[in-house]
């Protein structure tokens, strides 16, 4: 029957779409493969040596630590975060996470763009605390 | 106990067991071959199942006419439901694939009374978690696009931001949701395919007719949602070492990142036999939708003949020819004919045949 064109014609169109990040990726960045960006950490980090957590942890849990930070602060009042190894910090994202990642773009914001998520926190918090840059 | 439904899900929590261990022994197996080849089979199992379709003739013309058909000017015609027309078969076609209509018109036959008195019920629920399912899941498909595209487009992100516009938060001891964002799409998903679990457990008449390949895709779709939604929020994965991983596949440069939890293994191998086992089960309903011919087919029956295509030219032997083949026996017999020959004329052919 002559219904044979429009179901390979809509075939056709399936596979596109299908294949789409095939064809997408290669007219975006013909060739190139997309590793994880490398974060770049300040001085001030590099001579703390380590985060909070464990970077481990930080690489995956970083967001559910900063909830509970806001938790502890706005509704229970306790502004110190306390790490296994009895380091103590504010339990602040301006102030804590943005006094060693002062390079957000370059830290924050280069993994979160790889990722595609737009954290909100912005919106109210300052992101350039000590108004460097 | 229903061994269809028992025997599916052992099959899913196998299933589970062989990619966690494998995560742990062969993770370039799980992350890189098996992704390929599913998508590999995929293609090659849909693409071979549509020209098959293709190929196959439709002897009869069997559109559903749920309305009246186009007949006498004076009579209304149903124009969607009964469609005479191209762009009627479009409307109705869109109307199906995008709302279910004929699952919406879907209705269950009850017994009231004591006299025992049918009566019909719209079956509202299962046409409503059927669409939230559907709708669910074309939703986290898309969004799982931003794991494959670099640089993420807007339009995906912008989904993203969509399917996070509840700003959810659950704050107690243990469990903790709320950043990340709550997708509702993913939430929506396995409440819906867990409806349609039930559904089939508890509904008598339709677990009578339910089998291991009915429950099969629901425990592994149930499956790919848990475990998504289990690493989103509660046994949380490294996002960017995955992304690396899926941009390593889709750039055909791969690549196993160190740091991908065993939890991540299990959801891609779930969707990898789910990839593999489409073309060959009832989700090829996907495809198989557009291709009903119940739907697809204008209802133009009196209009234009439907020619079965695998028509045969028969060879048929006429009265007439039957007549002229056996007049002169017939007349010797005293068969009435209807076409008595001269008699000068059948001794002449009598005597050339003798010759
Ligand atoms: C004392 C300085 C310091 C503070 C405060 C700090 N970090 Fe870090 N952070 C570091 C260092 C140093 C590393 C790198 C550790 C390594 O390379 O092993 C790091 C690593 C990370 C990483 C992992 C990056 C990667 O992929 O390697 C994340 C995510 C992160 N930090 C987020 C945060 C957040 C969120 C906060 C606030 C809750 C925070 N950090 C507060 C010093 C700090
Ligand atoms: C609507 C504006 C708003 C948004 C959006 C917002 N916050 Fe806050 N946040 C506040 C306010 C107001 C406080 C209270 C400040 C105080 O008490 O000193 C606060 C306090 C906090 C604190 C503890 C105090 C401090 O100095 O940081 C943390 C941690 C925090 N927020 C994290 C977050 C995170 C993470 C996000 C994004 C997911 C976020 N907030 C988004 C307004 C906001
Ligand atoms: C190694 C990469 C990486 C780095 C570095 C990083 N993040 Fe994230 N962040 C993520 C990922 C991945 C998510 C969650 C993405 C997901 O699950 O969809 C996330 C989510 C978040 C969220 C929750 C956003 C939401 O709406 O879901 C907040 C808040 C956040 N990060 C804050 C920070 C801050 C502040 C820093 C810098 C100090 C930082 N992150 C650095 C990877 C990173």
């Amino acid at each position: 029957m002559n219904d044979k064109k429009w179901i390979v014609l809509g075939l056709v169109i399936f596979l596109g779409l299908f294949t789409f990040p095939l064809w997408y990726n290669l007219l975006v960045r013909p060739g190139t493969a997309a590793p994880a960006p490398e974060v770049v950490l300040t001085d001030k980090a590099k001579a703390a040596r380590q985060c909070v957590m464990p970077t481990e942890f930080m690489k995956t849990d970083h967001m559910q630590l900063l909830d509970e930070w806001r938790l502890k602060m706005v509704r229970e009042g306790t502004g110190t975060f306390v790490n296994p190894e009895g380091k103590m910090f504010a339990a602040s994202l301006s102030n804590t996470c943005l006094d060693c990642h002062s390079n957000k773009a370059e830290f924050c914001d280069r993994c979160h763009d790889y990722v595609s998520v737009a954290p909100y926190c912005w919106d109210c918090h300052l992101d350039n605390p000590k108004g460097e840059r | 106990m229903n061994q269809f439904y028992l025997s599916s899900l052992l099959a899913v929590f196998v299933l589970a067991l062989i990619a966690w261990l494998g995560a742990l022994g062969l993770p370039w197996l799980f992350g890189i071959v098996l992704p390929y080849l599913a998508v590999l089979i995929f293609i090659v199992g849909v693409v071979r199942r549509i020209v098959g379709w293709s190929r196959s003739p439709v002897p009869f013309a069997i559109p559903t006419t749920a309305g009246q058909q186009k007949t006498m000017p004076w009579i209304q015609q149903a124009k969607i439901d009964n469609p005479s027309t191209t762009i009627g078969v479009v409307a109705r076609m869109a109307l199906e694939i995008l709302t279910f209509r004929s699952l919406f018109r879907n209705t269950r036959m009850k017994m009231n009374g004591e006299e025992g008195r049918i009566s019909y019920h719209l079956e509202v629920f299962l046409w409503l978690f059927a669409l939230a399912f559907h709708y669910a899941f074309l939703t986290t498909l898309v969004r799982h696009l931003r794991f494959f595209l670099e640089p993420v487009p807007w339009c995906i992100q912008m989904l993203g931001t969509l399917d996070g516009f509840m700003k959810i938060e659950i704050l107690y001891n243990p469990i903790q949701v709320g950043l990340p964002g709550v997708y509702l799409s993913g939430i929506v998903l396995l409440a819906a395919v867990i409806f349609l679990f039930l559904r089939r457990l508890f509904v008598a008449n339709v677990r009578y007719i339910s089998l291991a390949s009915d429950y099969f895709p629901l425990f592994l779709i149930m499956g790919i949602a848990f475990t998504g939604i289990l690493m989103r929020y509660f046994i949380k994965a490294d996002v960017a070492a995955i992304k690396e991983l899926t941009m390593g596949l889709v750039t055909f440069s791969p690549s196993v990142p160190a740091g991908i939890s065993p939890l991540f293994y299990i959801h891609l191998f779930f969707v990898c036999v789910l990839l593999a086992y489409f073309p060959y089960s009832k989700l090829m309903h996907m495809g198989g939708i557009f291709l009903s011919p119940t739907r697809n087919m204008r209802t133009n029956t009196r209009e234009a003949r439907h020619v079965n295509p695998w028509n045969y030219p028969v060879k048929v032997h006429t009265y007439e020819a039957y007549e002229d083949e056996f007049r002169e026996k017939m007349v010797e017999a005293g068969l009435p004919v209807e076409k008595m020959p001269a008699p000068a004329e059948a001794a002449a052919t009598e005597e050339e045949e003798k010759e």
